[in-house]
């Protein structure tokens, strides 16, 4: 395997003295999470850095944790805003449970932050704001950096805003404003940690402060000197490598789910050879989706964003009937909104893509949470027997091929189709083998342009034997000219019916049509065939599910693990799947809403694993279930398990900071 | 954020975009083979002749007219032309039809709506739907009743209506559909009566060639849950003191032997006087422009209409300018995006700038 990357940035004086040798060592994998004020960039901050680590080669997994409110008060628990980024040379699953190093840009991003840092690791700390004031304001009675509370942390305290300012003075700005450019200090600083390379990160500044050439200076000498001040300061006698992951042969980008999602519905549309009409309001975390559209007029993309959820389901519906491909996009507040138009959408049998980017419920709840407490709603939240196929994304790029499979589903079948991503996938991103556009499946939508009746006449409900697709002629094609609406309609023709034999052959028959859709089968990953244990999962919880069954498999347990993509109708081997283990866990973020499915459908009595934080599950804590289940199945005594907790202890990470050990000054600002 | 001019160099026209139909039509070909559902003496049969006798006289081709209409009485117009047609779902009708125009430019979209459809449950996609200039046309049937439900009071229902929901009478007081649609600056409204087939058939052509939103509201009769709400209009004894005529370019005028005349009185208000007490008779009445720019006059003229029981209102197009219509400027968008970036290429977009390769 070889990379391709760019040269070096000569501007890097790499070759500046220093009294200490730099060591450098390998580290299989890196968990840093960057945290500060909302105000302070810390999701530009990641964002560069998983651009950096992207190109590089790594493989990565991200988690943006950000609060609802736009600029919580500067400073305060309620405005830590945090980046989680996960780095290695070899395939991972999530973000990481737990990081090797928090960087801190404030004390409340260190207060808020620190329950996750396990003791022995890294803080790099800001000690700019560090004062008595700022402290007390988030109940510090002293300064946590001299009390002894951090002891067993590798501590390094650094005045990163001093030495920002300090960096930029030569543009003559305000303090203000030279001090906005410490994130890109502290991005330099671990970007030399981490031997980042960082050509892009000055392209990007370049770009994006082309129009205000003192900013955009300040932040690239900030930069620079972060990077600078790593390589002469005596703080950091190691510098870490993480090899590029060996991956399948390909061209690579970075990619978070929402921007998938939205190239996706492109990609089917285009396929399709239909125009796609967007209509959406703008709910968190769904947002985006409609922003990337917005920007893609020149794929003949007509985005309306509507005075509510209700006008977005309806005009992507309206659109539809004209031929076009209707999308609407929202999270579970918004769908609740939709639920009667996409009744309407499984009446009139037309095709629709509603995306649920689901968030933390119930009502307005935590709107920048992730959670999956949808799937009952999507499932059922119609009146009447209102049947639609359900699809779910595994992971950020994943949301690129449901979002095809789905306008496959939609135009195919003439039916409304719910995509759900949520929160953890829509923002964060990962590594994605670009695909080739050509090679997508095309999907016909096979207008009827021609009466379909013996006697001349146009049946707009005849159905495709196979497909159970109704014959679909839009406005504009001569001699078709028909009526549909919400009411019950006549077999075939489409009319209205009160006829009871007609409404129970219709309902029964629109049910046939979403059960009968041609899903691929469920896949399960048993290596040597003989775990006893399954665990299933759907959405945004295989990334942990993966890593939790490789803590398993790597203390020794045996576990097979399955993955659904298709929640609506599910795949045709799941039964038997169900049926060939001993115990089935299901993880899931909700109180256990795939595994009412599954016992009301398959009479298995699955055992779930809920935790509604909205967070996604942790990796080490989901690995102790499955452990003690595995242990369980097989018979052996509660007190004489040890898989679980050996599965959670499995480690990573942690020669970073033995290596830093005893090399780290902890002396305060300079 | 910061705000762009739009230029907008040759937008078009009328039914400009719609194809015109090779031969002549006739009002039968309109008729579609279901029967009609509505009760006999209903407003809705009127309305539905009127229509369909005026449609061919548009010229356009048949199946490029659509229908789209919510949920009442009224709302089950589409079925009964042998056009395209949607009976959608209570109050979104505007909602679909703005998917739909904008989807297809190539079709003229007309809303069938009811007054519960349109200013209770679809007030919200009403007043938007106006204020884009969706380019299309807006039936309002106002029988100032809920029709299909049976007789509750609607929101165009004069206070103190007594029905099965109010058996004390209503207390709230209603909309007047009319203000409404000139309060969203709609630009193109218009009201007429069920039973003058001549008028109403003369506002559905205005409506036809407006580009933009068309509101027109239909005084439409319920015989059986609130007969005779519109009497005052057709009873040959009062309809000429209560019907206030609106001509563009005429002085409003009416009455027996006209003595009645419309006047500008005090700050943007207007009022109707005996013409014979005016100090320079017709000459002080206001000529109709309903060409004025500022909604405020239309509004005023809107305002000539009784709040409770209908005694006098004016009727005809009280208000038609022009704006660009939304769903011509979003196609407008696409086309500047395709001419000035070319059509997409999807490969280059979903690879972006930061790409890596591995071997
Ligand atoms: C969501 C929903 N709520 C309520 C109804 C019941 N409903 C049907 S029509 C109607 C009122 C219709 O009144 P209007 O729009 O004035 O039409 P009309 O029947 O008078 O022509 C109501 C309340 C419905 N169909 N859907
Ligand atoms: S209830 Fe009234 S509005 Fe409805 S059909 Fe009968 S007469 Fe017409
Ligand atoms: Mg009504």
């Amino acid at each position: 395997m070889s990379l391709t990357r760019r040269p070096a940035d000569p501007s890097f004086d790499l070759e500046m003295n220093r009294t200490v040798t730099i060591e450098v060592k390998q580290l299989d994998r890196v968990v840093i999470r960057f945290a500060g004020d909302s105000g302070d960039g810390m999701q530009l901050t990641g964002d560069r850095f998983t651009a950096e680590t992207a190109s590089f080669g790594n493989d990565l997994s991200t988690l943006p944790n950000f609060p609802a409110e736009i600029r919580a008060p500067a400073g305060t628990l309620p405005g830590v805003s945090s980046f989680q980024l996960h780095f290695a040379d070899h395939d991972i699953l999530t973000p990481g449970d737990a990081p090797d190093v928090l960087i801190a840009m404030n004390p409340a991003a260190l207060k808020a932050n620190l329950k996750d840092v396990p003791r022995g690791r890294t803080l790099i700390v800001d000690t700019a704001d560090f004062t008595a004031r700022n402290l007390k304001r988030i109940g510090y009675d002293e300064n946590p950096l001299e009390t002894g509370e951090l002891d067993g942390y590798h501590v390094v305290p650094l005045n990163l805003t001093g030495m920002t300012v300090e960096s930029v003075k030569e543009f003559g700005l305000s303090r203000k404003d030279a001090s906005r450019a410490k994130n890109m200090y502290a991005l330099g600083l671990v970007s030399w940690l981490f031997q980042r390379p960082v050509e892009s990160t000055i392209s990007f500044l370049e770009t994006k402060f082309a129009s205000k050439p003192d900013i955009r200076d300040a932040n690239i000498a900030a930069f620079r000197a972060g990077y600078n001040f790593g390589e002469t300061a005596e703080e950091f006698s190691v510098r870490y490598e993480v090899k590029p992951a060996s991956m399948a042969a390909g061209t690579y980008r970075n990619i978070s789910g929402n921007l998938a999602l939205a190239y996706g519905l492109v990609a089917g549309a285009q396929r399709a050879g239909l125009p796609m009409v967007l209509g959406a309001y703008p709910i968190t975390p769904a947002s985006d989706v409609l922003h990337e559209l917005s920007k893609l007029k020149r794929f003949n993309v007509t985005t309306i964003q509507a005075e509510d959820e209700i006008a977005g389901v309806g005009a992507a519906l309206g659109a539809s009937f004209g031929g076009a491909l209707g999308v609407t996009t929202s999270s579970g507040p918004g769908i609740s909104l939709k639920s009667e138009t996409i009744g309407l959408g499984v009446m009139l049998e037309l095709p629709l893509v509603v995306c649920d980017i689901q968030r933390a419920g119930p009502s307005t709840g935590m709107p920048t949470k992730t959670e999956q407490a949808d799937l009952l709603q999507v499932m059922f939240g119609r009146n009447g027997e209102a049947p639609l196929p359900v699809l779910a994304a595994q992971s950020p790029a994943d949301c690129f091929a449901i979002a095809v499979e789905a306008a496959r589903i939609a135009v195919t079948y003439r039916t409304p189709v719910i995509v759900l991503s949520d929160g953890y996938l829509a923002n964060g991103s990962e590594p994605w083998k670009i695909p080739v556009i050509e090679d997508l499946p095309t999907i016909d939508p096979n207008f009827t342009t021609a009466p379909n009746a013996p006697d001349g006449k146009y049946l707009p409900y005849e159905r495709d034997p196979e497909t159970l697709a109704r014959a679909w002629a839009i406005p504009g094609t001569a001699g078709l000219d028909h009526r549909i609406g919400g009411l019950e309609k006549e077999d075939k023709t489409g009319n209205i019916s009160y006829d009871p034999a007609n409404h129970d052959l219709m309902i029964r028959t629109r049910q046939a049509k979403v059960d009968g859709i041609d899903v691929p089968a469920v896949e399960v990953d048993d290596p040597d065939g003989t775990a006893k244990v399954l665990v299933l999962g759907w959405g945004s919880t295989y990334g942990p599910i993966g890593a939790a069954v490789r803590r398993v498999r790597k203390v020794g347990g045996k576990i097979a693990q399955a993955h659904l993509r298709h929640l609506n109708p599910f795949p045709a081997n799941l039964g038997d799947v169900l049926m060939s283990y001993d115990k089935v866990l299901v993880p899931e973020m909700n109180l256990g809403q795939l595994a009412m499915l599954l016992r009301a459908k398959y009479l298995v009595d699955v055992v779930s694993y809920a935790q509604v934080r909205g967070m996604p599950l942790g990796a080490a804590e989901l690995a102790e279930v499955i452990g003690n289940l595995v242990e369980e199945t097989e018979g052996i005594d509660d007190d004489a398990r040890h898989l679980g907790a050996a599965a959670a202890a499995v480690k990573h990470g942690e020669a970073l900071v033995a290596e830093q050990n005893g090399h780290l000054k902890t002396e305060g600002a300079r | 954020m910061s705000a762009v001019e739009l230029g907008m160099p040759s937008l078009p026209h009328g039914l400009q975009g719609v194809p015109a139909a090779t031969e002549p039509q006739n009002r039968k070909e309109y008729v579609s083979d279901q029967e009609v559902r509505w009760c006999p003496g209903c407003g809705d049969y009127a309305v539905l002749a009127a229509f369909q006798g005026f449609l061919p006289e548009l010229g356009i081709k048949r199946e490029n007219v659509a229908m789209v209409s919510g949920i009442g009485c009224s709302s089950r117009f589409p079925y009964y032309l042998s056009t395209y047609g949607m009976h959608s779902i209570h109050g979104r009708a505007p909602a679909i039809a703005t998917g739909l125009a904008t989807a297809r430019p190539d079709l003229s979209v007309w809303v069938v709506t009811g007054d519960g459809d349109a200013l209770s449950i679809g007030g919200n996609h009403l007043i938007h739907t106006l204020r884009r200039n969706v380019n299309l046309k807006i039936l309002l049937f106002n029988n100032r009743i809920y029709g299909l439900t049976k007789g509750q009071y609607s929101p165009t229902s004069e206070p103190g209506k007594v029905t099965k929901s109010t058996p004390m009478g209503s207390v709230d007081n209603p909309f007047n559909p009319v203000s409404l649609a000139l309060g969203a600056e709609a630009t193109f409204v218009a009201r007429t009566v069920d039973s003058d087939r001549k008028h109403l058939t003369s506002v559905l052509r205005a409506a036809a060639e407006h580009r933009g939103t068309a509101f027109v509201e239909i005084y439409q009769n319920c015989p059986i849950f609130n007969d005779n709400a519109f009497e005052a209009f057709k009873d040959p004894e009062t309809r000429d003191d209560a019907i206030i005529p609106l001509v563009h370019g005429e002085p409003i005028r009416f009455g027996t032997d006209g003595h009645l005349g419309v006047v500008r009185d005090g700050f943007a208000s207007l009022a109707v006087r005996e013409v014979a007490d005016l100090p320079g008779g017709e000459s002080d009445l206001v000529v109709h422009d309903a060409h004025t720019e500022d909604p405020a006059y239309a509004f005023a003229l809107s305002r000539l209409t009784d709040g409770g029981v209908l005694h006098q209102a004016p009727i005809g197009v009280f208000r038609s300018v022009d704006r660009p219509a939304y769903d011509d400027l979003v196609r407008q968008q696409i086309t500047t995006a395709q001419e000035a970036q070319g059509p997409g290429d999807l490969q280059s977009l979903v690879t972006g700038a930061d790409t890596w390769t591995v071997n």
